[in-house]
């Protein structure tokens, strides 16, 4: 039995009830309806914004994340009074302003393993909005295990990838990318850049998707992926097929229950470290401002893009992105010192490994980057 | 020549190009060929056995090549293969 509509509702939802293919009777699914959003970012806030402006009467949001500055280029949910909150209070409270007559449950935790089935028990759709390898491999098992449709979408710079991962009717995340990539060969959004606007499109279309699913209607993204360049303005499909040898939703499943997806995803757990590696690979801005005083010889490399240098940059730092690292491998002495940095320490991990993998031993990351040296030794250069 | 997709994740190894032509009649070839020219590149698409990772997804026109004839799928001149990677950002 559907819920019914009050005067105020069928006001609010007026344009909804004149499409046929949503009325009445579908604006009270919609308001019978739950979505799980994972992530209040930057896929997450149009999502939750649009969701809730339409009446989906259940909303529940994840995250264990504070709103930052940096957050507000795209993150639409959140606005400047609420830096420094907790994210799912911040989309909480804005979405509750946009429309008082849904529930909306925030989890501030982060999603894992241990309480995924208990937060996404009570919904009936998943969107996946969430930053990292680990949630994806975790929200898509999730959905295979319980039946949810999971809906993706996943942003770099200028691309965006969107598709309904639905195995009871269509593949799965899995089917897709069996595995991970290895940690740190794709770039996090903090490292290399996205357009604020990127995760505004394709999380609408998840809102979309969504949307279409609760009230049954059009063609879905079910066996299809999208994939999107704003630069080229372009929007191509691509086929995807049921994987039959899958290990979560094949014949023969070999995942049956949810894993650790930090071991699977080979990176360390949930405290968004950035570039840890172990003390003995890393030192600390102050390490490194102490040895520079001393007049110890430190070969300083900065392995940002170029055009981060007009961000921030350190006095003496030869700049070698590390996509062209290894092919000045010759240039490098390895009896000197040598000490790369990035912005925060991710891209300079990776290139300490291929340092070392070329036999460099006298090699140190620094620690959280030039924003760890901007912040503890000279505040004179810009936090980014 | 067949002509390959690069998508952003991977451009800074082939001088940030978006697309590269390359040579062959069979989609292996034409990973070789690019390998060959952007042998940066290669540990990020093969393991040290030198097969394919399983994250690496390769799309002729709208599909897997894995529903094709996987690396043996025909290349013609004006074929477009496109590399559909694994991103994350959110």
């Amino acid at each position: 039995m559907l819920p019914e509509l009050s005067r105020e509702e069928i006001l609010r939802y007026s344009r909804h009830l004149l499409i046929p293919e949503v009325g009445l009777d579908g604006q009270r699914k919609l308001k019978a309806s739950s979505a799980l959003i994972i992530g209040t970012g930057g896929l997450g806030s149009p999502v939750a914004l649009y969701l809730a402006a339409a009446g989906v009467g259940h909303i529940g949001l994840v995250d264990y994340d504070v709103v930052d500055e940096s957050n507000l280029q795209r993150q639409i949910v959140h606005g400047t009074g609420m830096v420094g909150r907790l994210k799912v209070d911040s989309a909480r409270l804005r979405l509750l302003d946009l429309n008082p007559a849904i529930q909306v449950d925030a989890f501030n935790e982060p999603f894992t393993s241990a309480n995924a089935m208990r937060i996404a028990d009570p919904f009936d759709v998943i969107i996946d909005g969430t930053d990292n390898f680990p949630t994806r491999y975790l929200t898509n098992d999730l959905c295979v295990l319980t039946g949810k449709p999971n809906v993706y979408g996943a942003i770099f710079r200028f691309e965006g990838q969107a598709s309904v991962f639905y195995a009871k009717e269509g593949p799965c995340y899995r089917c897709l990318f069996p595995e991970p990539p290895p940690p740190g060969l794709v770039p996090s959004c903090a490292d290399a850049g996205v357009l604020g606007i990127l995760p505004g499109t394709i999380g609408t279309i998840q809102a979309t998707e969504a949307i279409k699913f609760l009230l049954g209607i059009g063609s879905s993204l079910v066996g299809r992926l999208l994939l999107y360049n704003a630069l080229d303005m372009s929007f191509e499909y691509v086929k995807l097929k049921k994987n039959p040898n899958c290990k979560v939703c094949g014949p023969h499943p070999e995942i049956t229950g949810l894993v650790d997806y930090f071991e699977f995803c080979g990176v360390p757990g949930l405290d968004h470290a950035e570039g840890s590696l172990g003390a003995g690979w890393e030192l600390t801005a102050l390490q490194l401002a102490k040895k520079l005083k001393r007049g110890d010889k430190i070969r300083l490399i900065d392995v940002r893009e170029p055009h981060e240098l007009a961000i921030s940059r350190l006095e003496g730092a030869q700049n070698i992105p590390l996509g062209e690292l290894a092919a000045h491998l010759e240039e490098l002495d390895s009896a000197q010192e040598i000490v790369l940095f990035c912005k925060s320490g991710t891209r300079s991990a990776r290139a300490l490994e291929i340092l070392m993998s070329a036999g460099f031993r006298k090699v140190k990351n620094l620690r959280g980057g030039i924003n760890a040296w901007a912040r503890e030794v000279d505040r004179s250069l810009p936090v980014y | 020549m067949p002509t390959l997709k690069i998508p952003t994740p991977l451009r800074s190894y082939i001088n940030g190009q978006t697309e590269v032509p390359v040579s062959g009649t069979t989609v292996e070839q034409a990973m070789q060929s690019l390998m060959t020219q952007f042998p940066p590149l290669r540990p990020h698409l093969t393991n040290r056995a030198g097969q394919l990772r399983p994250f690496v997804n390769l799309f002729l026109g709208e599909d897997n090549i894995k529903d094709l004839k996987g690396l043996d799928t025909p290349l013609g001149p004006d074929d477009i293969l496109r590399l559909v990677p694994s991103v994350a950002g959110g």
